[in-house]
């Protein structure tokens, strides 16, 4: 029994434990009362914690405490007042001109941070994390764009996105299905991959591609011009560049002037706030191949007369749906 | 070293008592040459601690005026002419591991002389130790109103002086927050609601953790609480200095009427109980060393006083080492004070420390005030761009430390073919440079954009540097590379 090893050590007055280890033994020496109170008022503490928030496991749920507090309903919180501090920028975003959004740095520094958010929500699922796209989904961060890379030609693609048929402002092109639908025989076809290949430098000078000038003169030139540079009216690629949207080896290309391509992006103005698209193009337009306005002079005479008149995002707000 | 002449009856009994009940401690008043020293390093430490924000440093119109500030919201450290950055912490770092390397040095020289002296708990104790005498009069007094049942007087006594208490504590939370904002500032915005929130959180937890430590648990904080105490008995070796008891010299302890009874029978130590009564954590040092000891020598003064009064020599209960001790019983002379402070032990603490100081001295002085980092995008990791060149991307972060605007130039190392712009410009204006502003004592950051020739090596290293503008002196440089994809289709 250990207490029978218990003594009263004499120098202390203290009684021992009653173990001893190689002689060495443990003093019981008393806890300060304090010690004791301040467990006590932890013990208080627990039972007021337990009743004010949720606590105790029941089956279907917990006990939900009189604060009624919820992580949850924390987060919502949280988000409803960062929400509500982001709504002048909201506001400024959609009451500003987006032509003369460059002449506001800090509003626009806003709209690119909300815009980045925003594209990891609604846009990285084809596009990428890094918005450098993927084969059929075209790459945001380089200078080659199909339909226009300048802030306001961006915004009103994400508007009413591409090849939304039942939508009537959509960007919309279709190129033949030249193999698939017979104005073209394979043969020919392989004359036009020739070509095209010849165009952007990836292949030399042939028969077959001088075959193939002939072809794409009668059947390609009218959208994508005769100098192959494409046409950013029709959203037709430029032929002649390093950059293609689904390749430019001789498979791809056999495939995409026998099958045709048909690219879908939904119309954003039918599930998106105008602001946040508004965000979403500057994002898009700072990622390094953003253009500039064409024709800026015109714009800023315009705004010179619209001095005074409230809310002028004519043009603009017309667009979005 | 416990002494065998302690009798257990003197300890209260605390067998089969879990809990033990503070003994109130009534330190009597005393001087002597440890007192007045004392007195001195409060005066100076509560100086320290009270006056140091209110002392202003011109830093120019870009940086605060005030000579030590933690300016936590800009993630800025003041301290006189040395701004500190977050990224420089680890100048706090060292002097904290400086602090650490100081005690272990104080300690294993001159045993507990922080707690004895200059610990906070220690100072803010003997404060409240004198508001006690001073309201309710020394040790006699105080234990006789302590046993006092409680009429109307004591309790308008004790009031009063909780109430003392309560500013004190008050003043020492409140002193605490003039060091992390502009202290004249804040005393305003204090005193009219407007102070951040965390700033009367703070006043609040640190004058409710003052009035309790200082003014009830004392003592306890020191022996139950403090890990230091612990630590110390690691750190000190016979060498350290340490309050002592001569037992050798002093017993057996007898009255002085009972050594003129018997001549030769009895010590020096004529047990008036004047070193237990000035104790301010209520041991008898009598017992020997032990943990409830802060070595502050009050017990010295106390003693030297009686021995003058009875004409014996001072020096009874002295600092002493154990060595020493050891020597003084066998009759040897003590050996001389600077073998107890220059030995191994202390030259090596004092060698780290200093060489850490050094070190940071000599860091901080070659600290550069400018400074470029960048990343590599990663995500594309390159560009194909339609004219055949490859565009990769970099965020560039430059530093502007000093305490005025520059203009600063990035400029890149040979990579062929290159050229470069920032998010602000356009591959049209790109060059082999590019200017731009850096507000003062601030952090830029920009997309850099690096265009290369299509053809070459998959990784390339080159460096973007950066210059300040005022200065080709001022400038810093920071390795990067450069991607192109796989060449063939």
């Amino acid at each position: 029994m250990m207490s029978e090893k218990k003594r009263v050590d004499q120098p202390t007055g203290t009684e021992t434990v009653g173990h001893e280890w190689d002689g060495i033994e443990e003093l019981d020496t008393p806890m300060p009362r304090w010690w004791v109170w301040t467990f006590y008022a932890t013990i208080i503490w627990a039972i007021g914690y337990v009743i004010v928030y949720p606590a105790i496991p029941l089956l279907n749920s917990a006990t939900e405490g009189v604060f009624g507090w919820s992580s949850r309903g924390e987060y919502d919180t949280q988000v409803a007042a960062r929400e509500k501090e982001l709504e002048p920028i909201r506001q400024a975003l959609v009451s500003t001109d987006i032509r003369k959004l460059n002449g506001s740095p800090e509003l626009l520094q806003q709209a690119i941070e909300g815009g980045r958010s925003a594209f990891k929500v609604h846009c990285v699922q084809c596009h990428g994390a890094g918005a450098a796209g993927s084969k059929g989904y075209p790459n945001l961060n380089d200078d080659d764009w199909l339909w226009g890379g300048d802030l306001e030609t961006i915004e009103y693609t994400i508007t009413h996105g591409i090849r939304n048929p039942d939508h009537e402002k959509t960007r919309f092109s279709q190129m033949p299905a030249f193999g698939r639908d017979g104005i073209l025989q394979p043969n020919q076809i392989q004359d036009l991959v020739s070509y095209v290949r010849l165009l952007s430098g990836r292949e030399k000078q042939s028969a077959a591609a001088r075959r193939g000038a002939a072809l794409f003169e009668a059947n390609c030139a009218v959208c994508h011009g005769s100098d192959a540079k494409g046409s950013r009216t029709l959203g037709a690629p430029n032929l002649t560049d390093a950059i293609s949207l689904y390749g430019l080896d001789r498979a791809t290309l056999t495939d995409t002037i026998t099958n045709a391509r048909y690219g879908v992006m939904p119309r954003w103005g039918q599930r998106l706030d105008p602001a946040t698209i508004r965000m979403l193009a500057a994002y898009v337009h700072s990622l390094g191949g953003g253009e500039t306005l064409p024709a800026l002079e015109d714009v800023k005479d315009d705004t010179l007369e619209q001095v005074g008149t409230p809310a002028s995002n004519n043009g603009v707000g017309d667009e979005q749906s | 070293m416990v002494s065998a002449m302690n009798s257990p009856e003197k300890f209260p009994d605390t067998q089969g008592h879990l809990y033990e009940k503070r003994k109130a401690v009534h330190p009597q008043r005393i001087d002597g040459k440890f007192r007045r020293l004392k007195w001195v390093i409060m005066a100076l430490t509560l100086a320290v601690y009270y006056i140091t924000p209110w002392i202003r440093w011109d830093r120019g119109p870009y940086a605060p005026d005030q000579a030590v500030l933690v300016d936590l919201a800009h993630r800025r450290f003041y301290m006189f002419g040395i701004e500190i950055w977050p990224h420089e912490f680890y100048y706090v770092a060292g002097l904290l591991v400086m602090a650490g390397i100081g005690l272990f040095l104080v300690t294993s020289a001159v045993g507990r002389a922080w707690c004895g002296y200059t610990c906070p708990q220690t100072v803010w104790t003997d404060v409240f130790q004198h508001v006690d005498r001073f309201v309710d009069g020394d040790r006699n007094a105080r234990m006789r109103l302590d046993k006092a049942p409680w009429t109307v007087q004591k309790t308008a006594r004790r009031l009063f002086k909780w109430s003392i208490y309560l500013v004190i504590a008050f003043w020492t939370g409140g002193a605490w927050i003039m060091y992390f904002a502009d202290a004249p500032t804040l005393v305003v915005d204090f005193w009219t609601g407007q102070a951040a929130p965390v700033a009367y959180a703070s006043v609040a937890i640190l004058t409710a953790t003052t009035f309790i430590f200082g003014g009830f648990m004392r003592e306890q904080v020191c022996i139950y609480m403090c890990p230091w105490p612990r630590i110390q008995t690691a750190m000190m070796d016979e060498n350290s200095l340490t309050v002592t008891y001569k037992d050798w010299r002093g017993e057996p302890r007898g009255s002085l009427k009972k050594a003129e009874a018997h001549p030769g029978s009895f010590g020096d130590c004529v047990d008036c109980n004047q070193c237990v009564a000035v104790c301010p954590t209520g041991i008898d040092i009598r017992e020997g060393p032990q943990i409830g000891c802060i070595t502050c020598a009050l017990c010295i003064d106390a003693c030297d006083r009686v021995m003058a009064q009875v004409g014996r020599p001072r020096g009874l209960i002295d600092y002493a080492t154990l060595e020493d001790s050891e020597l003084e019983k066998a009759g040897k002379p003590h050996s001389p004070i600077r073998k107890a402070l220059f030995r191994p032990r202390t030259i090596l603490y004092t060698s780290i420390w200093g060489a850490i100081g050094l070190a940071m001295l000599f860091a901080l002085g070659n600290r550069t005030r400018i400074d470029i980092s960048a990343n590599h995008d990663r995500n594309p990791v390159y560009v194909q761009l339609a004219d055949g060149h490859v565009r990769n991307s970099y965020t560039v972060n430059l530093r502007n430390m000093e305490n005025r605007p520059r203009k600063m130039i990035i400029g890149m190392t040979t990579l062929k073919g290159g050229v470069m712009w920032s998010n602000a410009g356009s591959r049209e204006g790109a060059g082999q440079s590019l200017t731009t502003d850096v507000p003062a004592d601030s952090v830029a950051r920009l997309r850099v954009y690096v265009a290369a020739p299509g053809t070459g090596p998959e990784r390339e290293d080159f460096a973007l540097t950066v210059t300040a503008a005022d200065d080709p002196e001022a400038k810093d440089i920071d390795e990067v590379f450069f991607e192109r994809p796989e060449t063939g289709e």
